[in-house]
């Protein structure tokens, strides 16, 4: 942030903020579109026009102090900015997950008391249509994209053009109105509400105030460095905390440019053609490039594959420790600065990842063999450990302090301690104010003295860094006395290329047993090659081939088991490659793709009594739910396998 | 979402076409009338002489009898390419896309009618030629644009899955942003959501730009949910015209193309 500013501690919300940058760095870029194929850009003094405008028109339909604003969308600049707008008014944004149902929906938006609804297209004015009779408050639905809209009469359905044209002509009545209302907004005023997807019942609407947002923003950059000339990709969904921080609230506060790409589906081209320098993906996007790489070398030619091989062998051994700074030999260097112009330089590249300063990955526990692989090319990506209540921050690992098994040290600060049951606890200036109308969620979560508990287990390693297992009501039990974390078996299996979601069960079983979902592009193109022909997911699933495939994937787990005392008893005895894709449309995943355990053990009681019982073929029929919301069924003849058990090996892992 | 759609007048009208390849009658006496905005149906079994309405339609082929007019003009022979400059596009039964080209190029295809300059400049691609290959690629990218394919703008269409390739055809009819559109079965072959997908976008095409369509379509639910009128010819013969209510219970079109059935069953 370079210079002191003497207002800095008076700007406390983002309206404030955004009022602060159109007076500093007016003219720099403060927000990216690819529109119609050409990337159309915002300086920070037109978002603030915009937002002015956007403000000043909801407040002329009506929108009043404390109301709620729902916002549902694709990352666009106008849903960004309608976020500031709300705030500006005092009113609460809620961003929604764009790809939710309408059901889904219509909690969220009758929860939250939404008045207003400000939405990308027709598809999401639709969604809001079918159920606004079951949303009293809801009264004025704004649609940003008139494709489609013209014959929609209704009174309360309006573009957003027009209501900006409203605005433009109030603000032009009513100079200063803006910086007005914005100055009325305090630090400890609600930001924002973000609905968390829930791994277990309804979702709860979290309330952030200004002071969490911002702090924690303000924590990030200055621990980070990052300053207006970074540039950011929005392509996470609106609705979660990530997003709000990374591209919402740091972009305020260190002033770089975000840029939103053309649709969901051209993401890794605009990555390429923006070049972002810092950069936000849970592990599933880092491992599905690297399963991509993969692939498309394996039609490269023989000379491409070579190099790649060769070079990629020397990346791995030393690209980390270049990237960290530690000492590397002559020849190493040399031959990495050789690998860097012939194949690192050039993936990297293609993968747009050239400009990169920083990458983060949360969520989940990432893979080794995909954390190395990316650090090995000198990108540097590393782990945090964060949740919605706490906006974010809770760990983050240092830079040339990076392991691939922990989530490094507390962030700047954070208060961490670990409660007798291995439960997480943290108090930071994160911290949420409460659940919207629910005090009691609220106060199992955050006890009067300011501690939330996370809900994981995790312990502190030798070097203060945090390292997280699982859920903490999911460590369980096997009925011999083993620790069970289910969590940790599953990742272990998803860090294969070939699997892509896993299951596992153990707490009071005699032994573990887990279900499997195969990544259908890598054993679809791992059997292609093999000219094995199938006609599906299903069909694919059930092969005998592909059996054989996980089997030696589950067998690889338990050797890995078998070397670590506490663990070797929880290798996997049986498992079962599903006949369909856990899938959030059927309720089997949260729409931040976690797996809901009731819902899939409720749905697959049977299969997990015949993991649990001797028999080798399970009949099934699962129902599954289509994108235009109709159901129907699939039926399949579910194989159970056993798998090699390894003897405990603790006396030799010791190294 | 019922809505008053503005039907004009007759855009395009048919009168007592004949047409045959030596001694096989492909269509005889046949007349229709489509109106501005309206999206007309062609159906009729295999054979019946659909494609070689559409054909005489776009000046592919000549019928030996008959005259055809369009916006006003009454003509007996007019070349494909006159046919487009007029403002009529059509895709194809088969794909008919330039397999190593990209989405994009062969969109900017479908622009070739209303390009001016000659091949000297846009060899050049310099001054005058330039900008108008920049206004041209504007209306491209509005058509990438509404067919939603960004993310294939720039991929070989041979690569592409055959659903969007429909999909990359259509786009390139819509590029000569015609008054009239003929579409060859757009929906053979494609799965039931893509089936959805391409009738949101004939509708919308329709809607969004007013565009005048006619159409072939094998599949009886997709012909009855999006068209205004239908035709139904069977050997090279108009047996019904009417809007699909009045078509499907009409006991000759029963007969010849839904299969023999006398009971008021919906399919």
């Amino acid at each position: 942030m370079g210079e002191a500013n003497p207002a800095d501690g008076a700007v406390d919300t983002f309206p404030k903020l955004l009022i602060d940058n159109a007076r500093r760095i007016g003219a720099r870029p403060a927000i990216r579109e690819k529109d119609l194929g050409i990337w159309q850009a915002w300086t920070w003094q037109q978002v603030k026009d915009e937002v002015a405008a956007m403000a000043a028109g909801l407040k002329m339909y009506g929108f009043e102090r404390g109301d709620s604003l729902a916002i549902v969308g694709d990352n666009r600049p106008q849903l960004y900015w309608a976020m500031t707008a709300a705030q500006a008014l005092g009113g609460k944004p809620v961003p929604m997950y764009q790809d939710a149902v309408a059901e889904e929906m219509q909690y969220v938006l009758e929860h939250a008391e939404a008045s207003f609804a400000i939405v990308e297209d027709q598809e999401q004015t639709d969604k809001l249509l079918e159920v606004m009779d079951r949303c009293p408050k809801l009264k004025e639905i704004v649609y940003k994209d008139p494709r489609g809209m013209r014959h929609y009469d209704q009174p309360f359905v309006r573009s957003l053009d027009s209501l900006m044209e409203a605005g433009r002509k109030f603000l032009a009545e009513n100079p200063g109105w803006f910086e007005a209302e914005a100055a009325k907004g305090k630090g400890e005023d609600i930001a924002i509400m973000l609905y968390t997807s829930g791994t277990t019942g309804r979702p709860k609407g979290v309330m952030l105030s200004f002071d969490n947002v911002v702090i924690t923003a303000r924590n990030g950059v200055a621990w980070d460095k990052l300053d207006e000339n970074d540039e950011v990709m929005a392509y996470l969904p609106m609705a979660w905390v990530g997003d709000n921080i990374f591209s919402y609230g740091q972009s305020y506060v260190a002033g770089f440019c975000v840029s939103c790409p053309e649709s969901s589906d051209t993401v890794m081209l605009d990555l390429k053609e923006i070049g972002p320098t810092y950069f936000f993906a849970p592990p599933r996007v880092f491992e599905n490039i690297l399963t991509q790489v993969s692939i498309r070398m394996e039609d490269a030619s023989k000379l491409n594959q070579w190099l790649y091989k060769k070079f990629m062998d020397v990346a791995l051994r030393v690209g980390p420790n270049v990237l960290d700074g530690k000492q590397v030999s002559f020849l190493d260097r040399a031959l990495y600065a050789l690998g860097e112009f012939l194949v690192y330089g050039p993936l990297k590249n293609e993968l747009g990842f050239s400009r990169f300063r920083l990458a983060y990955t949360a969520g989940e526990a990432i893979g080794p063999d995909i954390f190395d692989f990316f650090r090995s090319l000198g990108v540097n990506i590393k782990q945090l450990y964060g949740s919605t209540e706490a906006s974010v921050f809770i760990c983050m690992q240092k830079n040339g302090d990076i392991k691939p098994d922990t989530v490094g040290p507390p962030a700047t600060d954070v208060e961490l301690k670990i409660a007798d049951n291995g439960e997480v606890l943290f108090r930071s200036p994160g911290v949420f104010v409460a659940y919207y109308k629910n005090d009691e969620a609220t106060k199992s979560t955050k006890t009067d003295d300011g501690w939330v508990m996370t809900g994981d287990a995790g312990f502190f390693d030798a070097d203060g860094h945090l390292k997280i297992i699982d859920r903490a009501k999911d460590v369980g039990k096997l009925n011999d006395g083993t620790m069970f974390a289910p969590k940790y078996l599953e990742n272990k299996l998803k860090f294969f290329p070939f699997i892509t979601e896993a299951v596992a069960f153990g707490h009071e079983r005699d032994y573990a047993a887990a279900f499997i979902n195969i990544d259908l592009e890598a054993v679809g193109n791992w059997a292609e090659r093999r000219g094995l022909a199938y006609s599906g997911y299903t069909d694919l699933s059930m092969r005998d081939e592909v059996y054989d495939l996980v089997a030696e994937c589950v067998d690889k787990v338990n050797k890995d088991l078998s070397e670590d005392a506490a663990l070797s008893g929880s290798q996997i005895k049986r498992f079962l490659i599903l006949h369909k894709l856990l899938d959030a449309d059927d309720g089997e995943l949260t729409r931040t793709r976690k797996v809901r355990r009731s819902t899939v053990a409720e749905r697959y009681g049977e299969l997990i009594n015949a993991l649990y019982s001797g028999v080798d073929v399970c009949p099934v029929e699962a129902t599954v739910t289509f994108e235009d919301g109709r159901t129907g069924t699939i039926k399949a003849d579910v194989k159970i396998r056993e798998a090699k058990i390894f003897p405990s090996q603790q006396a030799q892992a010791a190294e | 979402m019922a809505y008053e759609r503005n039907i004009g007048d007759t855009i395009l009208s048919v009168d007592q076409i004949s047409l045959s390849f030596g001694g096989v009658k492909a269509l005889s006496n046949i007349s229709f009338a489509v109106r501005e905005h309206e999206v007309f149906a062609i159906i009729g079994p295999n054979g019946a002489g659909k494609s070689s309405m559409l054909n005489c339609i776009n000046g592919f082929y000549h019928p030996q009898e008959g005259t055809i007019t369009f916006k006003g003009n009454t003509r007996r022979q007019v070349r494909p390419s006159e046919a487009a400059r007029q403002g009529i596009a059509r895709t194809f039964q088969n794909i008919a896309l330039f397999n190593g080209m990209s989405t994009l190029d062969n969109i900017m295809t479908g622009r070739n009618t209303k390009m001016n300059k000659g091949i000297f400049w846009q060899a050049l691609r310099f001054g005058p030629a330039e900008k108008e290959e920049m206004e041209h690629r504007a209306v491209v990218e509005r058509v990438i644009d509404f067919l939603e394919i960004e993310a294939i703008r720039k991929t070989a269409v041979g690569t592409l899955p055959y659903g969007l390739q429909k999909r990359v055809e259509l786009g390139r009819a819509l590029a000569a942003e015609p008054d009239l559109l003929l579409l060859d079965e757009p929906m053979a072959g494609m799965n039931l959501e893509e089936k959805q997908d391409m009738c949101r976008f004939i509708l919308d095409v329709n809607d969004e730009f007013g565009t005048t369509i006619v159409l072939i379509e094998h599949d009886m639910g997709v012909v009855m949910d999006i068209s205004d009128r239908v035709v139904v010819l069977d050997y090279g013969k108009k047996l019904a015209e009417g809007t699909p209510d009045e078509v499907r219970t009409n006991q000759d079109v029963i007969d010849a193309y839904l299969g023999v059935s006398h009971d008021d069953e919906e399919a």
